[in-house]
């Protein structure tokens, strides 16, 4: 028994093996948001710092965030940090173990999807 | 042949028994920025295409300032955990070492430089 099978055994999340389903799919985009979300965040430190530099270096920094590239950035972000914000606020329900039978879960997953479309409408309209 | 029982194989592998303090750190910095974040992305969303001297002055006030440091600093610790567990899962070995390191860096990087650029901005 004791060298059956020696460290080649499948490893983990093994996602293509599994038939999607909306509670999978919603789980992982909420890594995929995440992880995306750095793109942004890397644009804003450094249109701080441009600001803190000087007016030509922040007049700069300034016309990539405002150019087409900058807006479909921010306009990707505000959705996937509206994403990643319901469906982290899910999970944290989740792990207080509730809202875990498949009814309870299809509907959180749909509440994530379109409750992170109608914040991205309503902060595009207030910004 | 070898002569060790599977227990004595798989000891010391998988767990890397700080499991349960990442996950709690996971989930107070979440409960942090899902008050953060919102007010990140109205104080921010406002001035983000304003003219020159408005941004500084905008940083200048404490509440603008405030609100940035902290969601800087704690979105990436956030993403640094978070980050990690993803590259837990798809990379091994030395791969896996050179992500987390490169991506802690990122983050470190990215606070120091976030920090310093505020507090140049408000004083």
């Amino acid at each position: 028994m004791a060298d059956v099978n020696r460290g080649n055994r499948p490893l983990s999340p093994h996602l293509q093996i599994y038939r999607k389903q909306l509670t999978s799919v919603t789980s992982i985009l909420t890594r995929i948001t995440g992880n995306g979300l750095i793109v942004a965040a890397v644009l804003i430190v450094w249109w701080l710092l441009a600001a803190a530099t000087g007016p030509e270096y922040f007049a700069f920094a300034d016309a990539v965030l405002r150019s087409w590239f900058g807006k479909l950035v921010f306009f990707g972000s505000i959705w996937a940090v509206w994403y990643h914000f319901l469906a982290g606020l899910r999970h944290l329900y989740y792990d207080s173990g509730r809202g875990l039978d498949i009814p309870t879960a299809e509907k959180l997953g749909w509440g994530v999807i379109i409750g992170s479309a109608v914040l991205t409408v309503l902060t595009v309209i207030i910004l | 042949m070898a002569y060790l029982t599977d227990r004595k194989r798989a000891e010391g592998l998988g767990s890397s028994k700080t499991g349960t303090e990442h996950f709690w750190h996971m989930q107070v910095s979440a409960v942090a920025l899902a008050i953060l974040v919102p007010v990140f992305i109205f104080t921010f969303g406002g001035i983000l295409g304003a003219p020159y001297p408005e941004v500084l002055e905008y940083f200048g006030r404490p509440f603008p300032a405030i609100v940035t440091g902290l969601t800087l600093f704690v979105s990436f610790i956030h993403f640094k955990n978070g980050a990690q567990v993803a590259i837990e899962d798809y990379a091994h070995g030395l791969t896996r070492k050179a992500l987390i390191i490169g991506v802690t860096c990122l983050c470190y990087a990215c606070i120091a430089v976030g920090l310093f650029a505020l507090v140049r901005l408000a004083l």
